[in-house]
This record gives structure tokens, C-alpha cells and sequence, in this order.
């Protein structure tokens, strides 16, 4: 049992050095949200008024509405990076080395994937800290009450992201990860907009955005920060995260995708 | 027990050929070099004897651990070298070496102290703080070879290890090798597509388009024609199999 522990901090800790190393990309991870936040959040604010919805007590800005869905949108692009580097990875540098451990592939992989959540969870509340000094601040336990809301979430983002790299030829650069998942992913959720606005503009965009696994994800974290439980969400997000999880190890096989480049 | 025993492997990408029936095997302590030109099928049989590709046929056993059944045992006893660098250029060689000791389950103090053994054999014990990035090419080779030994595998296996490396460094790593072949009694399979890395008293194999057309010892199949090279051109231009 020793050795799977030891097998988890070393791959822990190889993705903490990393990203201790590459401040930048820590840095340009936050850029992404924070624009959204600053700029985006401030031009629209006008446009779109909020009316009293749960989690909230009360009217709220549109910036504190939208920083759930930015937190959710650092958990997308990192999950999604970290997998497809690691299905690009396979057949050569690190991955090709942990592969070579004696412990199950199965763990390996999950034990990659927590790595790359938990990493995620420092940006996340790097990106917290500053919408709580811009002014977005929900109460301090809902914080903490967001940590496990927040960790499922990354890891259902990454087993989703290694599930479709594996299986999708065409994701093998980054441009078609945004363009065919994150965008659609972000934009038809709950992220930016209430589903109740949705439903005004169009009944199945509405739908589209209501079956989407990232609503569902934004709305555990919108919950979780104001100490509230979105059962559904939850369950959701639960049985999502096992299923991709155990999907995205069945099909992580690199003799597939050489079989595949040869045919 | 073999240290290696790899026993009518065959593999197929689709419809084409990569390996067919090969069989061979490894003594403890032996030192096997593996040679074959580009495209003789070497990367193949390197990923199923690191379980990167799954066995169409055949099997292969390290210290009679078969990789189909026991994959678990079998790796444990298996160190590798990869052809092309795995090691985390932006980290010390320390942080490597303790990132590999982790996956094999070691515990941090033993970790250190094979870390300790092993940099001090590959005369590497003063740079185990540097980064990976600011060594040569030939002491990164080291590291690598001490991070394969780190778990103590009884068989090690080097792909193209000397690729990059220049005459001298190149040398050296084959000799390094070789000694530590004999200090510990470890099985060394060695795959190259350099002649001049192969000594009379090795065992040799020739593989050439997925099938294995020599195997024996170095002096023995080089003994017919005027060098090892031109048996190895004979062999490797032609369909022939002693």
C-alpha cells in the first residue's frame, strides 16, 4: 500500500516543481479569467441585470455572478492542456517513464490526473484572491466549503479532456481543443449567463446549455461558495467525473493510436 | 532463469509486418547487443518489452516473469534508457532521480539513499543539484542510467543510448556499461545500429525487416566474411538467416 502512496506524492510533487518552474504559464493562466472579469464582466454589466437567483440572497453584480464560471474556465483549460499533453506525451519524454512503473496503468493515470487538479486548485484561489480584492467576495467559509466543489470539477474536466484525446484524432493540437470543446463547453453554460436568459433567446439553446456537463459544474461551485449543496449538480458532476474517468483509462493505449497512424 | 526470454514474438501494425516469430534470450550478467539498420522493427520489440505496446503473440519473460501475465513483477526488474532524453530538463537531477524512485514505490529515505549509491558509481555524486539542463550529454546518460537502477532491476535495457553522444563520450558509455554488466551481474540489452559498440565476445542479434536473422556470439557470426560489418551488410541486404 506504501508504494502507491509514495507513487502519488512523487507524482505530486513533479507537477508542484513544474509549475513552481513555469511561473509564466501560471501567470497567463490567470490573464484569461481575469480579463474576462475586468473587462468583459465591466462592459456587460450594463447589458445584463441579474435578478435575485439562488445561491444569492440579493442582487448581485454581474462580476459576482460570473466568477464561478471563470474559476470553472481555469479547471477547463488546464484539464484539457494537462490530458492532451499526456496523450501527446505517451510515446515519448515523461509519460513513457511513468509508464514504465511496475504499479497499474489505471492508478498511474489517475494519480496524473489528481496531480494536474490539485495544481489547478492554486490557480483557482490565486484567481479568488484577486476577484475578493476587486470586490466579488462570498463569505470566507464558502471558500472552503468550494475546495472539494472545485477539486471534482478539475478532476472531471481532465478525465473528460484524456477521454476525448484519446479517442479524437483531430484534438492533437490545442487550437482544436478550444475551438471544438472549450468554447462550446464555456459558452453554452451556465458560466456567463443564468439558463432562465438563456431560455428567453431560444428554448433548445436553453437545452443544449441545461444538459451540458459544465453548467453542471459551475453550479456545484456557484453553490458551494455560498455554502450551499446543489444536490443535482452534485450527482451529476459525480457520476460524470466516474464515468470519464474509467472511459478515458480503457482507452489510453498507445498501441491504438500507432495502429491507427498506420492504417 | 534468463534474465530476458522473449519467446515467438510477433506484431502487426494493421496489415504490415513489424515483427515476426522472434525469439531470443538474455543470461544474467551477459551483455546482448541488439543491431539492426533503421526500420529492422528494434523500436517495436522496445515497446513491448516495455509494456508501451501490448504482445500480439508471443510471449516475454524478465527473471521468468512473463509480461502478458505478471506485467507488475516483470517491470520491477526491468531499468530502461530511452533512445530519445526522459528526463525533466527544468529539474535538478536529484528531483529526477527521486520522481523515478516514486513511481517504483520507494520510500523517500531508502530513495535517498540509493540515490546516494547510485550518483556516486556513475561519479555523479557532485552534481546532483544542478540542473539536468546545465550537464553534457554523455553525464545526462549517466543520470539516466542511474535513475534506471534506482529500483534495483536485475535486466537493463538501453535504446540507442549512445545516439547524439560524440566518439568519446560514446566510448565511455559503452564501456561504463559494460562494467557495470560485470560488477553486478546484470543482463544488459544494448540495441544500437553502430558496429563499432559491439565487442567479439558479446551476444549478438541481427534483426533486419521484423525477423531475427543472426543471433550468437559476436566472433562467431562475423567469422565467415572479412569483418563483422560486411556479415552485417550481407545479412541485412538479403533475406538470409544463419
Amino acid at each position: 500500500m506504501n508504494a502507491y502512496w509514495y507513487c502519488l506524492a512523487g507524482i505530486v510533487q513533479r507537477e508542484w516543481l513544474r509549475f513552481v518552474l513555469q511561473r509564466s504559464r501560471f501567470f497567463s493562466a490567470l490573464v484569461r479569467p481575469l480579463l474576462w472579469l475586468l473587462v468583459f464582466a465591466a462592459g456587460f454589466r450594463a447589458a445584463l441585470g441579474i435578478a435575485i437567483i439562488a445561491p444569492y440572497d440579493t442582487y448581485i453584480t454581474y462580476e459576482t455572478y460570473i466568477v464561478p464560471g471563470l474559476a470553472c474556465m481555469i479547471l477547463l483549460f488546464n484539464g484539457m492542456q494537462g490530458s492532451l499533453s499526456m496523450v501527446y506525451d505517451r510515446e515519448m519524454g515523461s509519460m513513457r517513464v511513468l509508464l514504465t512503473s511496475p504499479l497499474p496503468r489505471a492508478f498511474l493515470l489517475a494519480s496524473k490526473l489528481l496531480a494536474i487538479a490539485l495544481i489547478s486548485l492554486l490557480q483557482v484561489y490565486a484567481f479568488l484572491a484577486i476577484a475578493w480584492l476587486y470586490g466579488v467576495q462570498p463569505p470566507p467559509v464558502g471558500l472552503l466549503a468550494a475546495l472539494p466543489a472545485l477539486l471534482l470539477v478539475a478532476l472531471l474536466l481532465s478525465a473528460l479532456g484524456l477521454l476525448l484525446s484519446n479517442g479524437i484524432r483531430q484534438l492533437e493540437n490545442f487550437a482544436g481543443v478550444m475551438n471544438f470543446v472549450i468554447f462550446p463547453l464555456f459558452f453554452l453554460s451556465s458560466a456567463l449567463y443564468p439558463l432562465w436568459k438563456m431560455r428567453e433567446a431560444s428554448e433548445w439553446l436553453y437545452w443544449l446549455c441545461a444538459l451540458n456537463p459544465f453548467s453542471h459544474a459551475v453550479e456545484l461551485v456557484r453553490y458551494a461558495l455560498y455554502q450551499r449543496l446543489n444536490l443535482s449538480a452534485l450527482l451529476v458532476c459525480l457520476g460524470l467525473t466516474a464515468l470519464f474517468a474509467v472511459l478515458a483509462v480503457l482507452s489510453f493505449n498507445p498501441q491504438h493510436a500507432a495502429l491507427r497512424r498506420a492504417n | 532463469m534468463n534474465a530476458l526470454a522473449v519467446s515467438g514474438v510477433g506484431f502487426a501494425y494493421g496489415a504490415r509486418l513489424a515483427l515476426q516469430d522472434v525469439g531470443f534470450a538474455v543470461a544474467p550478467g551477459s551483455f546482448a547487443a541488439l543491431l539492426g539498420p533503421n526500420g529492422a522493427g528494434k523500436s517495436t520489440l522496445i515497446a513491448l518489452l516495455t509494456r508501451l505496446y501490448d504482445l500480439q503473440r508471443g510471449d516475454i519473460r524478465v527473471m521468468g516473469h512473463s509480461l502478458r501475465q505478471q506485467p507488475r513483477q516483470a517491470l520491477a526488474q526491468l531499468g530502461v534508457v530511452f533512445q530519445q532524453s526522459t528526463l525533466d530538463l527544468d529539474l535538478s537531477v536529484e528531483q529526477n532521480l527521486r520522481y523515478h524512485a516514486a513511481l517504483h514505490g520507494l520510500a523517500k529515505s531508502l530513495a535517498g539513499a540509493r540515490i546516494d549509491e547510485e550518483l556516486a558509481r556513475q561519479q555523479l555524486g557532485e552534481r546532483r543539484h544542478d540542473k539536468v539542463r546545465d550537464l553534457n550529454g554523455g553525464h545526462r546518460r549517466r543520470v539516466e542510467i542511474a535513475r534506471a537502477l534506482l529500483h534495483r532491476p536485475r535486466l537493463l535495457l538501453l535504446d540507442e543510448a549512445s545516439v547524439g553522444l560524440d566518439p568519446a563520450s560514446r566510448l565511455a558509455l559503452n564501456r561504463h556499461v559494460r562494467q557495470l554488466c560485470r560488477d553486478d551481474g546484470l543482463a544488459v540489452l544494448w540495441t544500437t545500429h553502430l558496429l563499432d559498440e559491439v565487442q567479439a565476445d558479446d551476444e549478438l542479434l541481427i534483426l533486419n525487416r521484423g525477423r531475427l536473422v543472426a543471433q550468437g556470439l559476436a566472433s562467431r557470426i562475423g567469422a565467415d566474411d572479412a569483418s563483422l560489418a560486411a556479415t552485417f551488410e550481407r545479412l541485412t541486404s538479403s533475406e538470409a538467416c544463419i
